[in-house]
């Protein structure tokens, strides 16, 4: 009886303590999205001044994997991004498109694609940042992984990684796409 | 006198900023609705919704750009005509349960809920064992002292040794 009420205490430091280690890697900050395995949301954003095409849902739900990096131009994270989005948009082989969020200024996204070079099959311009939280969006950069279906199945919160890029985002890519 | 007097001058002086300070609101008066009715409304729904920027503020506290966009689409969807819980079912359905400040009774979270109850009732279990033991060691169902334990303790006491057991 007097054992067992001692070790108690120690029971529960080990539970604790394995509830730690098992949570130590991951980030609290990246909330799980809801919109996984749901259809993409309906939208219709204009196109980056001097520009043909926008975006919208239609262009998600043409029976391709395909992959929607929101991004914009007073986000450092999305400038150290970038060149993993032209890697992905060069090695993954499916269409990835562009979400450019709350630009102050409409001219600030295309002097930032001007610069440091454009990627996207094709950019949706989201001033209000509407179809942002229609998408869930709450810190720029995110990424989603969108199926032929048009259903988010993955989606990707804070920068790009090389580590990312070849762990996560290309397997699951290759994966939907079967 | 003077001199005192000139003290509770500068203690004033230094009081007076704090006196005079408010909280600092994040939400801005262009924001606001000027239906008072539906601003309250909007005031208490903003007050259930966390700010997923700052996770530890609602976005009626936050000054965080998306926690703004929120509060003018909370106050947007009640001129809409929502009442209070389409508005956050509304924003649910697109952040998730976690941006309810309080987290809602559902299968996932039983245990989140029940966890306190089940510590009170096993802490109160606790406390009753610990005195039900007490309680049966001073009434005496503990061992009691052997023939030789009880022999030496009368030596000790001096206490005649006829009627030694108790």
């Amino acid at each position: 009886m007097r054992f067992s009420l001692a070790v108690i205490p120690l029971v529960l430091f080990a539970a604790l303590a394995g509830v730690f280690l098992l949570n130590i890697d991951k980030d609290s900050s990246v909330v799980p999205s809801v919109l996984i395995d749901k259809p993409t949301p309906e939208f219709s954003l204009p196109p980056l001044p001097g520009r043909e095409n926008g975006l919208s849902r239609a262009d998600l739900i043409k029976g391709e994997v395909s992959v929607l990096n929101v991004f914009a131009s007073w986000c450092i994270p999305c400038r150290a991004e970038h060149p993993m989005i032209k890697r992905l948009s060069k090695e993954a082989g499916v269409a990835v498109f562009g979400l450019n969020y709350k630009e102050k200024d409409p001219q600030d996204g295309v002097k930032w694609l001007a610069e440091l070079g454009d990627p996207y099959k094709a950019v949706g311009m989201d001033l209000s940042g509407r179809t942002g939280i229609d998408f869930g969006v709450y810190g720029v950069p995110e990424t989603f992984i969108i199926d032929g279906n048009g259903q988010i199945r993955y989606k990707h919160v804070g920068p790009v990684t090389a580590d990312v890029l070849k762990t996560v985002l290309l397997p699951k890519i290759a994966e939907l796409k079967g | 006198m003077t001199k005192r007097f000139l003290v509770l001058i500068a203690g004033l002086g230094l009081l007076l900023p704090i006196l005079a300070s408010t909280p600092a609101l994040a939400v801005n008066p262009d924001e606001m609705l000027s239906n008072p009715v539906l601003e309250k409304r909007a005031r208490d729904i903003s007050q259930e919704l966390r700010c997923l920027v700052c996770q530890n503020q609602s976005i009626d506290d936050s000054d965080a750009e998306l926690a703004r966009d929120l509060r003018i689409l909370v106050r947007e969807r009640l001129i809409a005509g929502d009442d209070n819980e389409e508005v956050i079912e509304y924003i649910v359905a697109r952040y998730g349960d976690y941006v309810l400040l309080n987290p809602p009774l559902k299968p996932e979270t039983y245990i989140l809920w029940a966890s306190p109850a089940v510590l009170a009732i096993l802490a109160l279990l606790a406390v009753f064992a610990f005195y039900r033991r007490k309680q049966r060691e001073a009434t005496g169902t503990t061992a009691s002292l052997s023939r030789d334990e009880q022999e030496r303790l009368d030596e000790i006491l001096g206490t005649p040794k006829d009627n030694g057991q108790s």
